[in-house]
């Protein structure tokens, strides 16, 4: 719907969402040293999160298995750089082509099935990725993983090991992101993405090629999920195997449905919030892990539309 | 040294193996037949029931055929107990609704692991079997006297094990006894087939799926139970079992239980075979990759008729 008068809806969310990118950077001259920290992991993690939204939140496949996507990006990253001695330029290229390649191999294979089998095929083959680099440990270093180190991690004359500096190229990958998905959701493939995400009969009747718009959505999102884990490894000078497990794949619906699926900014605000309250749990008790169960059991039962989506509904129905 | 004893050997390793992993492969196809969900908890309710068993032996404590049959009653009832309670209070209400069972069945699995971990804590213990004498497998060879018998060194099984095989295979004829001959079983199989009709008929559908729900669960359980005198009671050790009755209940055909037996006994002899062959990480990504292929090239499984 486009108004006469003011804005349209699609502007009102752009101005937005750069206010947010805005106020995200003022904040790093408020914040305390340990905030300032968490916030750069987070909105790393957060880019994640707005890679696994692209296929869950707008074209409605649920995939249990992105954290090998996160591990191409990574590994992409982490494995030349140590072994092959490559500055991070070319490994960040590295670390998108294997993102490129993973996710459109995987999807290729994993979208011949839908619904149940979807899941647990992305399941199966995330595992048989995580086991794969355990297999390839004399390379990877396994569970243990290995360290990139600081001298290493200078891109275009800035140390990104130092505070300011990671924090900065996160919000950088951060926006780039933000504004990517926003710009994909009003364009027309967006729209294709959601019209299958609601009724995908009916889009494949209407004459859309199906398969290939959610092809395109596995690989756009694996490739963003890539970009994520090769930051991870480069801002935090670290690479294991954690990362390619069953956890990290359940972490980013876990984001995606707190801060509410299919909308831009719930990724970010789903992924700060569990960030806090496992920060907060972690500091009495080991189970910390309990309260991500809970988060899950109470969202499917109580908030089915995360915190966003609960928001949108009630009070700005132009976000995006 | 001849291959063939420890090919035997593998065998029966691997129909312990088989038969554990049949019960409990069982019970998350019976709950995805009747209520069409997958139960990403099941794993966990395995972990319970071994968990249990050790709480239970430990108290009762005594003369250790005691206290395992009574773990043996009471683990899988409480486990199976439990699971009624989480069907009712949260899968009933997202009205079974696919894809959010799987993310509330996760957050489910991340409750039971992690509160156990804070009440039972991180260390592996062991229940004690209720018999365990070691039997010698005898072989034979050709030596200057004619054909005689010897006992290679270390190639041996205990009585536990050959009864852990006996025992689930008399389970799961009473489960299909239970399936095929009773009216409960009736009840169930209506449901599946059409769950609306058998409501329509008067059939107490949310009654069946607690029940189905919680029998899942109490096999898994039950599993747990008898593994438990072999393989130590653990917080994560829900985990490799969950991801092979997966494996199972695909290979042999979802919702089918004749199929998932047969599955079973399959991937249970060749993870004991091939363990002897190769590394376990590789046989894990070899076997990983072929049931993801079958479940991508045949959806509907090695025996299944007809996709779900």
């Amino acid at each position: 719907m486009i108004e006469k008068t003011g804005m349209t809806d699609a502007r009102k969310s752009l101005y937005f969402h750069l206010g947010l990118i805005g106020a995200l950077f003022i904040l790093q001259f408020i914040l305390p040293a340990y905030h300032h920290g968490n916030l750069a992991r987070i909105m790393v993690l957060a880019c994640y999160a707005m890679g696994y939204n692209i296929l869950f939140g707008y074209t409605g496949l649920l995939s249990l298995g992105h954290a090998m996507f996160f591990a191409a990006g990574m590994y992409g990253m982490g494995l030349p750089m140590v072994h092959l001695g490559w500055t991070p330029e070319p490994a960040l290229i590295s670390a998108i082509v294997a993102g490129v390649v993973v996710s459109a191999g995987i999807g290729f294979l994993a979208l011949r099935t839908s619904g149940v089998s979807f899941m647990i095929v992305t399941l199966m083959f995330a595992q048989a990725g995580f086991l794969t680099i355990l297999y390839f440990g004399e390379w990877t270093r396994g569970d243990e993983g290995f360290v990139i180190k600081q001298a290493e991690r200078v891109m275009a004359g800035f140390d990104l090991s130092q505070p300011t500096n990671r924090y900065n190229a996160a919000l950088i990958l951060f926006s780039i992101c933000l504004l990517l998905t926003i710009r994909l959701v009003h364009s027309r493939f967006g729209r294709v993405m959601i019209a299958i995400r609601e009724n995908e009969e009916r889009t494949h009747m209407l004459g859309y090629d199906v398969h290939f718009h959610k092809w395109m959505a596995v690989i756009m999102s694996g490739t963003m999920a890539a970009l994520a884990g090769a930051a991870y490894a480069l801002l935090f000078g670290y690479a294991g195997a954690t990362f390619a497990s069953v956890q990290y794949s359940i972490f980013p619906l876990l984001w995606v449905l707190l801060g509410g699926a299919g909308t831009a900014l719930g990724p970010f605000i789903g992924t700060l919030f569990m960030f806090y309250l496992i920060d907060l749990s972690s500091s009495f008790t080991t189970a910390y892990m309990l309260i991500a169960g809970l988060a899950l059991v109470l969202l499917t039962l109580f908030l089915p539309q995360g915190l966003v989506g609960e928001f949108r509904r009630k009070v700005v129905p132009w976000l995006s | 040294m001849e291959l063939a004893p420890y090919l035997i050997l593998g065998s029966i390793e691997g129909l312990v193996t088989a038969a554990v992993l049949a019960l409990m492969a069982v019970g998350l196809s019976l709950v995805f037949g009747v209520m069409r969900v997958v139960n990403v908890a099941h794993g966990e309710f395995f972990m319970l029931g071994a968990v249990l068993a050790w709480f239970v032996a430990d108290m009762i404590g005594g003369h250790p055929a005691v206290s395992f049959v009574a773990a043996l009653f009471i683990a899988p009832v409480l486990v199976g107990s439990l699971a009624v309670v989480a069907d009712t209070m949260i899968l009933k209400r997202i009205k079974y609704d696919p894809e959010r069972t799987i993310v509330a069945t996760i957050g489910l699995l991340y409750i039971i692991q992690q509160v156990t971990l804070m009440t039972y804590g991180s260390n592996a213990r062991p229940v004690e079997p209720p018999f365990n004498q070691r039997i010698s497998i005898p072989w034979f060879e050709w030596t200057e006297s004619g054909l005689s018998m010897y006992w290679p060194w270390g190639l041996g099984t205990t009585t536990y094990k050959l009864a852990v095989i006996g025992f689930a295979v008399i389970l799961l004829l009473a489960i299909w006894v239970l399936m095929t001959r009773t009216r409960i079983g009736l009840i169930m199989r209506a449901t599946q087939l059409d769950r609306d009709v058998a409501q329509a008929y008067g059939i107490n559908v949310d009654r069946v799926y607690a029940l189905v729900f919680g029998l899942g669960a109490g096999l898994a359980a039950l599993a747990a139970v008898l593994i438990v005198p072999i393989q130590q009671a653990h917080y994560l050790m829900g985990h490799d079992p969950l991801l092979l009755s997966f494996i199972v209940v695909i290979i042999g055909g979802l919702g089918s239980l004749a199929g998932t037996v047969v599955a079973a006994v399959l991937i249970g002899l060749s993870d004991g075979l091939i363990s002897v062959f190769f590394t376990p990480t590789l046989a894990k990504i070899i076997a990983t990759l072929i049931v993801t292929f079958v479940l991508i090239f045949r959806p509907s499984g090695l025996l299944g008729k007809h996709n779900p």
